[in-house]
């Protein structure tokens, strides 16, 4: 058998003997980026077909989760910042090579649209809210007036939101679990399946709940389809990507990987989901909490394995 | 102009002066280095060999680490040396994650640090301070686009390869095999 022994003098902190600079604040920040994509699709594509009376949960009340989750995902990503009072070098240009500057304008734009759509309804929680200056009166009744067209704009904003949380890291070419195209529409699907599933724990609406149960677990489908997609494409790639998939078929992620995400996140919620729409009741809490379980950990085993799959020693 | 690195495996002893020898010049915190030694032992007992070479930054042709950073913290400089702002890194660690070679690191100031080839060496003219103390003579600097320099003759007479060619990056520091 041929042998290759690698002893490296090379001792940096965090980079060796694995590399670890990204920590729990990127998983946290790509399950918020994505839960709030899943909202705002949700919201604004039943704002769009003309249902915003009969999805009144998806388009007014949980759409209330999305400026916090953003807020609270750009805080953790601030927190990983290792120079954090250069931050707003970020916004001093556009690179359109790195998906990163692009990922932080597009929050710059969907953190505020998320914030005006949850004014635009905040009538429904408090009846009597004033807005108080004439100015922002004027503003509101325009924003009323446009809501159609603003909810266009969220709707793509929130897709590219979605696809961002993935193609972040697929663009890292030196990190063979990472690299692979399938990443981005991975992580939109997740992201949907968890703003689904937080849709369907808050409704108290039987039929939208229904809806949503239906769509999340067409959402699972889509999800398993392209986990197996994901290892067959690595399975037939090259050296460091088969490596990779190792890692989940046999090495130290398959437990983790095919039990919680898998098992716990997706085929028990969504077999659970089978049996609530033929008929016998269960509690919707428990598929729903289980599918964003399933979202967290799903991220912080890729974010993990990914800095542990690399090109040399 | 194109500055390049060739390093000779059959003549390193793996000796760590240029990884000393750049923690000097360029200051870099305790516990850090931008160059290192790999000795990679290859074969099947008895019949081993043993390759040893000093690794760095490969200040690619196509380097992703430019290409990753949000902010252009990142350049080129020139003659194609990757570099970085200090003050425009915000330390998100895109760079790191992309380089094949994880030939960065984070500085404990926050920034992001590698080797820069001793830029500041190199435009007084001359080598970077790895090259300089190498006691063998194993490293060989200078730029590529002209024929007569130490790099060029090299590559013109001996064989090379590069590190993780596959990775797409067009690395520019080549080792003489």
């Amino acid at each position: 058998m041929k042998e290759e022994l690698f002893i490296s003098g090379r001792a940096n902190l965090n980079i060796d003997p694995v590399l670890h600079i990204w920590h729990w604040q990127i998983p946290v920040y790509l399950f918020l980026g994505g839960l709030a994509a899943g909202l705002l699709f949700f919201a604004s594509l039943y704002t769009v077909l003309g249902k915003e009376d009969k999805y009144k949960t998806a388009v007014r009340i949980a759409p209330v989760i999305a400026p916090f989750a953003l807020v609270l995902g750009l805080f953790a990503l601030f927190l990983d910042l290792k120079h954090k009072l250069f931050f707003w070098q970020l916004y001093t240009t556009i690179r359109l090579d790195s998906p990163m500057s692009w990922g932080a304008w597009t929050l710059m734009v969907v953190t505020p649209l998320s914030f005006v759509w949850v004014a635009l309804h905040i009538k429904d929680f408090f009846p009597r809210w004033d807005w108080k200056f004439k100015l922002v009166i004027q503003l509101e009744a325009w924003l009323q007036k446009n809501k159609q067209g603003l909810a266009w704009i969220i709707l793509i904003f929130s897709i590219i939101l979605g696809v961002y949380t993935g193609i972040l890291l697929s663009a890292f070419n030196a990190r063979p679990l990472w690299n692979t195209s399938i990443l981005g529409p991975l992580f939109l699907v997740s992201g949907l399946s968890t703003g689904a599933a937080s849709i369907m724990w808050l409704s108290k609406d039987a039929k939208e709940r229904k809806l949503f149960s239906q769509i999340d677990l067409m959402l699972i489908a889509v999800e398993l389809f392209f986990i197996i997609h994901l290892f067959m494409g690595f399975l037939a790639s090259t050296e460091v990507q088969i490596e990779a998939a190792k890692y989940f078929l046999g090495g130290q992620f398959t437990f983790s990987f095919w039990v919680f995400v898998v098992g716990i996140g997706l085929i028990v919620p969504a077999s659970l989901e089978i049996i609530e729409l033929s008929g016998r009741h269960i509690p919707v809490a428990i598929p729903a909490a289980l599918i964003l379980f399933g979202g967290i950990i799903f991220r912080f085993i890729m974010v993990e394995a990914g800095q542990v799959t690399r090109y040399l020693y | 102009m194109r500055y390049a690195m060739a390093i000779d495996t059959l003549k390193c002893v793996g000796c760590s002066d240029c990884v000393v020898a750049c923690q000097t010049e360029n200051n870099v915190p305790i516990g850090y280095c931008r160059d290192w030694i790999v000795e990679a032992v290859d074969g099947t007992y008895p019949q081993l060999e043993i390759e040893l070479r000093s690794e760095r930054c490969n200040h690619c042709d196509n380097s992703p680490c430019v290409r990753a950073c949000p902010t252009g913290a990142s350049h080129y400089k020139e003659g194609g040396i990757v570099a970085v702002y200090h003050n425009e890194c915000i330390g998100c660690g895109a760079c790191i994650q992309s380089c094949p070679y994880d030939a960065r690191y984070s500085h404990p100031e926050g920034y992001v640090d590698k080797c820069t080839f001793c830029y500041h060496r190199v435009e007084k003219g001359q080598k970077p301070a790895c090259v300089s103390v190498c006691p063998t003579n194993c490293m060989y600097f200078g730029d590529l686009d002209d024929e007569n320099s130490d790099v060029s003759r090299m590559l013109k007479t001996r064989k090379y390869k590069v590190l993780a060619p596959e990775a797409g990056t067009k690395p520019m520091v080549y080792y003489l095999i």
